[in-house]
Order: structure tokens, then sequence, then C-alpha cells
């Protein structure tokens, strides 16, 4: 079992697989951010492969590293059981790359999640707005470059609290 | 002389009558509520004190229990269920992150509910164990039993303002 989406992905994508690495049955490929929608349609729809579930979309920031970014997927199958990491990093000038929450609607909030704490964007997301920070906020607190102790209070502070 | 003994006989009663009936509104954010339920239940019986009504609406209740983490975002939500909370009022904060913050110093957390709405008792702890959450609660028994606390202070305040105003104005 193990191996076979690898092996399918790189079949069907050569160029669009950059690198891709098994450790232990801990398969993961990074994959040029233009094609991440195509693979992850392909991901979804190849009979032998079926990753219906969405488990999780997260970013990291690799400050000093050029390019900067890097979103992740984790995919599971639920009928053939095999899981499945991608990868794609993303510049810091133009920190953007397709949507896909169209392919698994369950991806919808976690796009708008790594969006407001990393500010990347996902093209083509239906409802691109800040999920747990509110409207007013400024710059996105999860970049190493944020200030640690950045607080942009809602309420005017007063000494004492009246 | 004979008046005023009994206005202050008849304050003492009402504040005895008060500190035994004392109706909460819970503002529960985060995992304190779990030992906010434990002093609740049986085993440690908030309602021995009289405080076992929870009222879901701020206008109902005499004291607020802030119980867990109050972010950025929620301050102004806090700030205005504070506000509709009737007179006399007393803050609880339960737990660390209400008192101060806690481990959360961080773009997301309010460093203390004392930067938002004034605290009459702190309850420390992470989680505090029943056993504290009553301590305070006999705390607050105190404060009101003696006519004592911050809404009360603020009202005098205000009172000295509109005096103030009023001799201006003379």
């Amino acid at each position: 079992m193990s191996q076979l989406a690898l092996a399918k992905l790189k079949e069907a994508f050569p160029r669009e697989v950059l690198a891709t690495s098994d450790y232990r049955g801990d398969e993961t490929a990074t994959i040029a951010r233009e094609h991440v929608k195509a693979v992850c349609r392909f991901l979804r729809d190849d009979p032998d492969l079926q990753f219906d579930l969405p488990v999780d979309l997260t970013c990291v920031d690799y400050l000093g590293e050029e390019p900067r970014f890097e979103v992740v997927y984790h995919l599971y199958s639920t009928t053939k059981r095999h899981r499945i990491r991608l990868k794609a990093r993303v510049p810091e000038d133009d920190p953007a790359l397709d949507s896909v929450a169209d392919v698994w609607p369950g991806f919808n909030w976690s796009e708008r999640e790594a969006y407001d704490m990393y500010g990347v964007r996902f093209v083509g997301h239906p409802d691109l707005r800040r999920i747990l920070l509110y409207p007013e906020f400024v710059g996105h607190p999860l970049r190493k470059d944020y200030p640690k102790e950045g607080r942009q209070p809602l309420v005017r502070r007063e000494d004492p609290p009246q | 002389m004979a008046k005023e003994f009994f206005a202050g006989k008849l304050a003492d009663v009402i504040n005895w009558g008060r500190k035994f009936s004392l109706f909460q509104y819970p503002f529960v954010t985060a995992c304190c509520a779990m030992e906010y339920m434990a002093t609740m239940g049986p085993r440690y019986d908030l309602a021995r004190f009289g405080a076992e009504i929870p009222r879901f609406s701020p206008r109902q209740a005499d004291f607020i229990m802030i119980v867990g983490t109050v972010t950025e975002r929620q301050a102004p939500i806090l700030k205005r269920v504070y506000e509709q909370l009737a007179e006399p009022k007393w803050v609880v904060a339960f737990g660390v992150c209400a008192s101060s913050g806690g481990f959360y110093q961080n773009y997301a957390a309010v460093p203390g509910i004392d930067q938002i709405i004034p605290v009459d008792v702190y309850i420390p702890g992470c989680p505090p164990r029943p056993e504290q959450v009553l301590d305070g609660l006999i705390m607050l028994q105190d404060l009101v039993q003696r006519g004592q606390g911050l809404s009360y202070e603020r009202l005098r305040r205000e009172h000295e303002k509109i005096k103030a105003l009023k001799a201006a104005r003379a």
C-alpha cells in the first residue's frame, strides 16, 4: 500500500512534483505552487487513491529562506486508508496560490485561518476573510517577524478601569 | 441620630440578605469552566453559600464571574455585559487567565480583565481548585456584607462629580 500514492503522483505529474520523501511510510510530496489544484483534484478523483478526507491545511514561516512560506496539506482516504502530505513553497513578495476549497469544502475555513495568521492569499477562495481575528487587526500574527506582544486592543484601556 | 442608627441597621440586614442570595452571571470562556462546574456540583456545592443560581442575563445578576481567558476580540463583549449588570455589582476574576492573562502573553489575550473592567475578587490558580473558588466567594460575601465594592466607589465618584457640577453652577 505504502508509496502507491507517491508512485502514481510522480507518474501523473513528473514535472510538477519537485521532490518526494517517504521516511517510514510518511509520504510527502513537494509541489510547484501553480499546480497544487490540479494535483489535489487528481488525488481526490483517482480511483486507486480516493483522498476524500481533508485532514489539515496549515502554513509554515521559514523566515530568512526563499521562498519564505510553505503551505502544508494533510490528506487521508477513508476507503483506501492511506495518507499523504503535500507541500508547496510560496514566496514572500507574492504569497498566493490556488484555493482548493472547491476540491474539498472542508478546507474552506483552514484556508481562511492560514490567510488570517500568515497572510497567504488563496486565489479563488469563495470568502477569504479573517476567521479568528477581528477585521480591524493589522498584520498577520504567526509570521515570525510579528512582535511577540503586538497587541491591538479593541477596548480603550483606562487606569483604573471605569 | 436614632434615624441614622436604624438606617445603618437596615442596610446591614439588607446586605446580610444579599450576601446569601448572590445571583451570578457566569462569563465562561475557557477550561476553568470545568472547575466552575465542579464547584457548582454536589461535592463542593456553591448552593451552601446561596450563590447556586446562574442567571444568563446580566440584568438579573448581582455579580459576574469571568471564568477563563478573555481575548482582545472578546473584550468589547465583556465590557458591554459588565455595563448591563444592575447596580450594585461585583466582579470576580476566576483563574489566572482572567486575573493576569496567565501564560498567554501574546497578541490574542487580554493581560488581565482588570485592564477593561474593575475587579473586586481575584481567584488565582490554573485552574483554581473548588476550595479556592469557595474562598473567593466568601471574600466576596465579606465585601457585600460591609457594603463595599468597586461599583460603590464608582457611584460615589460620580455623585461627587455631580455635586461639583451643581456647586459650579450655583
